[in-house]
């Protein structure tokens, strides 16, 4: 299986550079450059801050150098914040939003799953419809709908959760945690509960399924110890668009909770046109959604035997 | 999205079992009214969303003072601003729809009808550029060109145009397999007349199943940057943009932001009960049916 | 025989589908014994019902099915239990083989945990005897590698070592009936030959009652000692083998035997066909349901429907128009 690591993470490396090689051309057809804003600069000093960032050499050795630079971690100066690196942000955010998205991701696992799988069980009754119709409703309305709404609810009218995700003193603790956490999960729970459903209807209807049943094996059993593995299959598939969703996602539920993570540093950064913050995360969680396949592709060779060779 | 081809059944037949499905039929019907409010309710609504009333800031919504919606911190009419910023989510979802829906169809019908070494080297770009984060590079695109709605709707269509490619190559492949097609390529019709006159046409259902799945997508991605104050400017409007303002004013101003979701959701939700229909209706051998049949 | 009773006892089975006044009824009046150490075979057509009895009998009928008649077990009723019943009579009493091993096995666990689990399910039994007698028992279907058998996944061993496979699992509850639902279909012909070999020695040395579900005679011929004829949902003949091919009683058992490569014909010679073609289940016509492909057929076959007659003590046909050569 190490084999199959390599070759996965070879066949990333495409994807990694086009996205790469994206944001470096969006950055350089921003006309003006960086320090175009600031009031006018001697023509030796601009000089000189021109060499510092390298920006006089050529559009090649830029780019050569932007590559060898991101293999090092370093995506450049913040323009907002110019005593720090694009990389220094982002690792300031990431305990957060790991925080965050982590919980998120587990809740929707521990929540969606069973209620899929429920669902199956029950096709075609007023359970299964009922759960397949609150899904919908989960999936329709757009998380940053939810998420002041459930602000506006249990934070300002019932009071019983903290409306800020960071309290002074305390820090992020878990009841800041519960609100964010839920607004986030919902769609994922969702779409996760949905898949879960269709692909174990279709198990159920394999030929093993019924001979499992006629060795005499109970329903339950049957259900969990056969039925599921192969009918978690499309989920594990689901993991890589789900990461990258959860990413998306946690802009919005950040922002408005005030959590410091990495989606609020971007969402102010494309507000301030901070071009390297912006370009910064996007490079970032491309990598991250990249990584998040692979998984998912290693996944899927752990459940299915039949993929393991070659 | 699931990528199997659709069996390609009689229209009269799909449209029947449509009819059948109570759910689809009433999203049907809300949409309508949601299309015909934001058509002409601008017209009725005797405030217009730009004019302020000085004497009525942040009021609740009332029978009484003329303000059906209440108002925002500004003074202006909420009912007007979420009828106006209707216009612009659902012009932005059809157009954006029809620019992704239009690439999505002749990139995938292209690369399914000519197989072979074009289609793996088109499928490979594709499987290539999923795994970007769209929304973000959307994100990206309006933070260095500004945020012209033109600029906006062709964005967001770029990014939806793969799921439709996919599911549109899976049914050119097994339309290119059927007999009319043998004999249109055995009396010499070129590739492109094949397209157009047999493989296209074939395509409809399929292809408005996944447009209408497509619209809520859309007009959700320009929501979503309507509400990180990315979207259209000033003085345009959209409901996502509605959403933010109401966001911020929702202690001294709830109705700011329920009513502007309340609308958003259920337009989302009938879009996709919708969907789900039609897919239903033109697809009825999935083994996921919900209705029992 | 034994002689003792029937191991299992079935009168009167009928399955039908649909609503009520428009039903398709795949079986339509089955009767037959089975007893402890013989092979019966069940000789059809598609659609003529005889897979819809293997479900039956295991009480595997979809919901939407409608189940008559009487099933009786060692005695024991099988006609009022629930889903908790079945499965104590699945597996440890009644056990089924079907066609396709491929889809028989569940692909993502190995032989061994698949096994591992019918002896806990069944036995109790965990650890090292788990493992000794599922060794045991692979070696008796004739899977003489068992240690690495066990370790494998289904997807690694060829067809006919997934039958055997298949096989052991349906034998480790040790039920007294074995269904098998056309077990060698999907097998080449040596590996049928053996599959076949090894589900008469079960018969003989173990003592289980094996109903052998079948559409090809040289099957019958080679393993069954009494044969069930069935079409349209009904039963046309049955009998003991070698009274069957010396001499069937009915014009379609003649006709099957006839056009059955190798049985009867000469190499060389056109093989004969039986007209027509097997309606789908529930589109019978009226009368006897094979009479619009009958070479012997009268006017009354198209309007009532012969009834079984015993033609000798263990022989019994159903027909109006046997012949007089028959």
């Amino acid at each position: 299986m190490p084999g199959l690591i390599f070759k996965r993470f070879l066949s990333a490396i495409p994807t990694l550079l086009v996205l790469v090689t994206a944001a470096f051309f969006l950055m350089r057809a921003v006309p003006g450059g960086p320090f175009a804003g600031e009031r006018n600069l001697p023509p030796q000093v601009e000089q000189n801050l021109l060499a510092a960032y390298h920006l006089d050499e050529s559009l090649g050795r830029q780019y050569l150098r932007y590559l060898v630079n991101l293999c090092k971690g370093d995506l450049g100066p913040s323009f907002q914040y110019p005593d720090y690196d694009v990389a220094e942000l982002i690792a300031a955010g990431l305990p957060y939003s790991l925080q965050l998205g982590g919980l998120a991701f587990l809740l929707a696992l521990a929540l969606g799953i069973p209620a899929g799988v429920v669902a199956a069980r029950r096709a075609n009754t007023w359970v299964d419809a009922s759960i397949m119709g609150v899904s919908l409703v989960g999936i329709s309305v757009p998380n940053f709908v939810v998420a002041p709404l459930l602000v506006l609810v249990f934070a300002i009218y019932l009071d019983w959760l903290p409306a800020m995700a960071v309290e002074a003193g305390s820090g992020m603790g878990l009841r800041n945690m519960v609100l964010p956490v839920i607004a986030l999960a919902l769609p994922q729970i969702a779409y996760i509960a949905r898949i879960t459903r269709s692909s174990m209807l279709e198990v159920l209807s394999a030929g093993f399924i019924t001979m499992a049943r006629a060795r005499g094996l109970s329903s339950r059993r049957v259900l969990w110890g056969h039925a599921l593995r192969p009918a978690l299959l499309p989920v594990v598939s689901y993991v890589g668009p789900a990461a990258a969703a959860l990413l998306t996602g946690s802009v919005v539920v950040e922002t408005i909770f005030g959590i410091p993570g990495i989606g609020r540093y971007f969402v102010q950064g494309a507000v301030n046109r901070d071009y390297t913050l912006v370009m910064g995360v996007v490079v970032f969680y491309g990598v991250l959604v990249i990584a998040f396949n692979l998984v998912v592709d290693i996944g899927y060779r752990l459940i299915d035997p039949r993929l393991r060779r070659a | 999205m699931s990528t199997t081809p659709v069996a390609v059944t009689h229209w009269r037949a799909a449209l029947a079992r449509l009819a059948e499905n109570r759910a689809a039929m009433a999203a049907a019907v809300v949409l309508v009214l949601v299309c015909l409010a934001v058509l002409v309710g601008p017209w009725l609504v005797s405030a217009t969303s730009q004019a302020v009333d000085w004497d009525q800031i942040s009021t609740p919504p009332s029978l009484h003072n003329g303000h059906l919606l209440g108002t925002d911190a500004n003074g202006r009419d909420l009912l007007a601003r979420m009828l106006m910023g209707g216009r612009i989510s659902l012009a932005v979802g059809l157009l954006a729809t029809l620019v992704s829906v239009l690439i999505g169809v002749i990139y995938g019908a292209t690369a399914g009808y000519l197989g072979g070494r074009v289609d793996q080297l088109m499928m490979r770009a594709v499987d290539v550029l999923y795994a970007l984060p769209f929304l973000f590079l959307v994100i990206l695109l309006t933070v260095y060109f500004g945020r012209h709605i033109m600029l906006i709707f062709l964005a967001i269509g770029a990014i939806n145009w793969l799921d439709m490619s996919r599911i549109v190559r899976g049914q050119a492949m097994s339309l290119k397999r059927q007999e009319f097609v043998l004999a249109a390529q055995a009396t010499g019709v070129s590739s492109a007349g094949i397209l157009l006159r047999h493989i296209l046409p074939n395509l409809t259902g399929i292809v408005v199943v996944y447009a209408t799945l497509t619209v809520p997508q859309v007009i959700l991605a320009e929501s979503f940057l309507s509400f990180l104050g990315l979207g259209v400017q000033e003085p345009l409007t959209s409901w996502g943009s509605l959403i933010s303002e109401g966001a911020r004013e929702m202690e001294n101003a709830p109705w700011m932001l329920v009513y502007p979701g309340l609308v958003l959701g259920l337009t989302l939700l009938c879009l996709n009960f919708l969907g789900d229909g039609l897919r239903d209706a033109l697809d009825p051998m999935r083994d996921d049916r919900r209705d029992g049949t | 025989m034994s002689a003792t009773g029937p191991v299992l006892q079935v009168t009167g089975l009928q399955v039908s589908y649909g609503p009520v006044h428009r039903s398709t009824d795949a079986v339509r009046g089955l009767d037959f014994e089975l007893y402890a150490g013989e092979v019966l075979a069940v000789v059809g057509e598609s659609g003529s019902g005889k897979s819809q009895t293997a479900l039956a009998l295991l009480g595997l009928l979809g919901p939407g099915a409608r189940r008559r008649g009487r099933m009786l077990l060692e005695g024991k009723s099988l006609d009022e239990l629930d889903e908790a019943g079945w499965t104590r009579v699945r597996g440890r009493r009644i056990g089924l083989v079907s066609q396709d091993p491929g889809q028989a096995l569940n692909p993502y666990l190995s032989i061994g945990k698949q096994m591992l689990e019918m002896l806990r399910w069944h036995q109790g039994l965990g650890g090292v005897k788990a493992r000794e007698q599922a060794e045991s028992m692979l070696r008796a279907v004739g899977l003489t590698d068992a240690p690495s058998v066990l370790g494998k996944y289904p997807h690694e061993l060829s067809g006919g070592m997934q039958q055997r496979a298949v096989m052991a699992l349906a034998l480790l509850g040790e039920p007294v009936v074995l269904v098998a639902d056309e077990p060698t279909t999907a097998l080449d012909v040596t590996t049928q030959s053996q599959v076949l070999a090894l589900i008469a020695s079960l018969a003989r040395q173990s003592g289980t009652a094996v109903l052998l579900i079948t559409h090809d005679l040289a099957v019958v011929r080679g393993v069954a000692d009494r044969v069930l004829v069935m079409y349209g949902g009904r039963v046309l003949e049955q009998g003991r083998t070698d009274e069957l091919f010396a001499a069937a009683g009915h014009p379609y058992t003649a006709g099957l035997i006839a056009c059955a490569p190798g049985l009867t014909s000469t190499p060389g010679s056109l093989l004969p066909s039986l007209q027509g073609q097997a309606p789908g289940a529930g589109d019978w016509p009226q009368g006897c349901p094979f009479h619009p492909r009958c070479p012997r057929r009268l006017e009354k076959c198209a309007t009532s429907m012969p009834v079984l007659e015993q033609i000798s003590t263990t022989h019994w046909r159903a027909c109006f128009n046997p012949g007089s050569d028959l």
